[in-house]
């Protein structure tokens, strides 16, 4: 490790974690920069998810290292796991808006509640990311009156609030309808472009193609393969890789 | 004047709850006779009778149990019967319990999928006929678990007959406390004789509402 | 003297709409004092230490398989016997207020319960804190989920208040007794109370049932 290396925005030491007897994670080595696009893909069971919400302490890893900013994150302090969650936002595969809130509501919850920003502020903030996101006549709807591609699109303006170090993606078009998945993706492309750092996990391998700086390939709880685009989609190195390719 | 020891009023209280038992029993089994037949009664006839017999419901939901029994109690000396507390109190918590009784097996059925009923009359069956075999066998399981809990209800409320004067566990409460002066002890006594009643049956009923749960 | 005759116990509407007023009372602040306490004791019962788990399930388990007569009568007379006195309104509306609130905590337990998890989690993910997310995100639509049923146990809770008139608290039942005193007319007197309660029931269920989609929980799907 060369000194002039810049420090990983995520870096992540032999992780292991378990479901009960299950291993689901088998030791994982990853490092992610800031400003990075990162992809992880990989078969159903594969760990993606569990890595991803790892990261921001949805589910609690046995033993290895996880640092995010340089803090090692700790499960069992919740004032650090919410210091964490400052710096780490989410997006989900089922939204999970808050259906009592509108749109603009809930984006400016959190900032108004655990940055404690003035009312006037987050309300003028959320409308400028509705906007950034394509919604700004949204703001008043509820999350049932928007089709799914709106409220994945207002889920991502509700994580961009928080101004976060990194966006964790966790298939966020999976649960789209395919004529809805290109907006969403449009978004994500828009933040790449501006230099946001983000960690999505998808199927979607065109995207994966064209947006990422780098492609995780997972297979059994392990970082198998690691790679540009051109190097993971033209040049598989193993056979898991290959077949998992020519699948798709 | 004499002096009751602490044995002397827990006797008197246990002596006092077979009356309450016998209360609730009648109460619930004028409850279900009546309750069933205005239950069939309402399937059949729906738009007629159904309607009258919704009324019916509305009317003992929707006033307090101790009117209803002061109702019944005054209004049946007006016929000229010769009411005792006995006759009004069993009366009245009957009708009131196949007023609750009858509202939630009619809501066990209605939760039969449609399905059932246009399976079971496309062989030709007859009401009667799909009632007995095909709906009732499956809302009678629905309807445990509710029933167990309106049985705790009718349970509790028998001590409202105390007020029209029948003696259970309630009034006999009231007795002993004027003569020791000693409400703490006495009310909390009879709270615990009905808790003792009432808690296992509603943990009865939960454990059916599990039982029956899992199997769906 | 006919067998029945309403003109004695109309004359006296003065009385029963006093006691209407005591009734509306103990209902209103009842049900807003039963209700807050039952959220409270849903969310110690789900997020508490074991402590105060088993403390409130010993509070519901008890004010649930007793009888509200009872409740009342040991707060209101056994109280009093050991030195905390207290009027009939103020013990009234403990007992309903405690009564309701063991009933409460269940629904609105139910209610929580049946949060979505991935809810949960999207407001962890924006680092709330367990309090933030209980209030801001988990109660509305707790409540939402559970409206029916705890409208139907407000209702019942407004017609168990007629038991508060054995402690002589002089709400509408203690004037129908009243009235029945004075003019030896009881069952017309109870008559015209009961119809009152009716009344009182209908008005109750469906301002209730407005109220929450209206000014509680809005136009939410959940």
């Amino acid at each position: 490790m060369s000194d002039k290396q810049p420090a990983a925005l995520v870096d992540i030491k032999n992780l292991h974690k378990s479901f009960g007897q299950f291993e689901v994670l088998k030791g994982i080595n990853l490092s992610i920069q800031r400003k990075e696009v990162v992809c992880i893909i990989g078969k159903s069971g594969s760990g993606k998810s569990t890595l991803l919400r790892c990261i921001n302490g949805l589910e609690v890893f046995q033993s290895g290292e996880l640092l995010v900013a340089g803090q090692r994150v700790k499960s069992d302090d919740a004032r650090a796991m919410r210091a964490l969650r400052q710096k780490v936002g989410m997006v989900f595969q089922s939204f999970n808006l808050f259906p009592a809130m509108s749109a603009g509501r809930n984006i400016m919850l959190a900032p108004k509640l655990v940055k404690g920003m003035p009312n006037d502020a987050a309300k003028a903030l959320a409308e400028k990311l509705l906007k950034r996101v394509g919604l700004a006549d949204k703001f008043d709807s509820l999350p049932h009156e928007l089709s799914g591609g709106q409220q994945q699109r207002v889920a991502i303006a509700r994580a961009l609030a928080m101004n976060p170090e990194v966006i964790l993606c966790d298939e966020i078009t999976s649960a789209l309808d395919p004529e809805l998945v290109g907006e969403v993706l449009q978004v994500i492309e828009a933040l790449a472009e501006e230099g946001v750092t983000l960690i999505i996990v998808t199927h979607e391998m065109n995207f994966a193609r064209k947006v990422c700086d780098r492609i995780i390939f997972m297979h059994m709880g392990l970082v198998h393969e690691v790679g540009t685009p051109e190097e993971i989609f033209n040049a598989p190195r193993t056979p898991e890789l290959r077949s998992f390719i020519s699948m798709k | 004047m004499s002096s009751f020891s602490t044995w002397d009023v827990i006797r008197n209280l246990l002596l006092s709850v077979p009356w309450t038992l016998f209360l609730s029993a009648i109460a619930f089994f004028g409850g279900t006779v009546l309750g069933l037949i205005l239950l069939v009664l309402r399937i059949m006839r729906p738009n007629s009778v159904g309607r009258i017999i919704v009324w019916y419901v509305q009317l003992f939901q929707g006033t307090p149990l101790l009117m209803q029994l002061f109702l019944t109690y005054f209004g049946l000396a007006l016929f000229g019967i010769n009411t005792s507390p006995l006759l009004a109190a069993t009366l009245c918590l009957s009708f009131y319990a196949s007023a609750f009784l009858t509202e939630t097996w009619h809501g066990c059925v209605m939760s039969i999928p449609k399905g059932q009923w246009e399976a079971s009359s496309s062989l030709a069956l007859n009401l009667q006929e799909q009632l007995r075999y095909v709906i009732f066998p499956q809302a009678i399981r629905i309807s445990v678990p509710p029933t167990v809990g309106l049985l705790v209800q009718i349970i509790k409320n028998t001590s409202l007959a105390s007020v029209i004067g029948f003696v259970e566990l309630t009034r006999t409460g009231q007795i002993i406390t004027n003569v020791t002066y000693d409400p703490f002890f006495v009310y909390g006594a009879v709270a615990l004789l009905y808790f003792a009643l009432c808690f296992p049956c509603s943990i009865w009923g939960r454990s059916l509402e599990r039982k029956f749960n899992v199997k769906h | 003297m006919e067998l029945i005759d309403f003109s004695d116990v109309v004359r006296a509407w003065p009385l029963f709409l006093e006691g209407i007023w005591l009734t509306c009372v103990l209902t209103v602040v009842g049900c807003l004092g039963g209700t807050l306490l039952g959220t409270a004791c849903a969310w110690g019962r789900i997020q508490g230490p074991v402590w105060l788990k088993a403390v409130l399930a010993c509070y519901v388990e008890l004010f649930r398989n007793t009888p509200f007569i009872i409740q009342i009568f040991f707060i209101y007379f056994g109280l009093a016997s050991v030195g905390l006195k207290m009027g009939a309104v103020p013990a009234s509306l403990i007992s309903l207020i405690l009564n309701l609130g063991a009933y409460a905590c269940e629904i609105v337990r139910a209610g929580i319960e049946a949060t979505p998890r991935g809810q949960i989690e999207a407001a962890q993910s924006l680092a709330l804190n367990r309090w933030q997310i209980f209030t801001r995100v988990m109660v509305v639509p707790a409540l939402a989920r559970v409206w029916p049923a705890l409208v139907s146990q407000l209702v019942i809770i407004m017609l168990a208040s007629s038991v508060c008139s054995q402690i002589s608290a002089e709400e509408v039942s203690y004037a129908a007794n009243f009235v029945a005193g004075k003019t030896f007319r009881s069952f017309e007197s109870f008559t015209v109370v009961t119809a009152c309660y009716l009344v009182l029931a209908i008005i109750l269920r469906k301002l209730l049932l407005w109220i929450g989609p209206h000014l509680i929980f809005g136009r939410m799907r959940f």
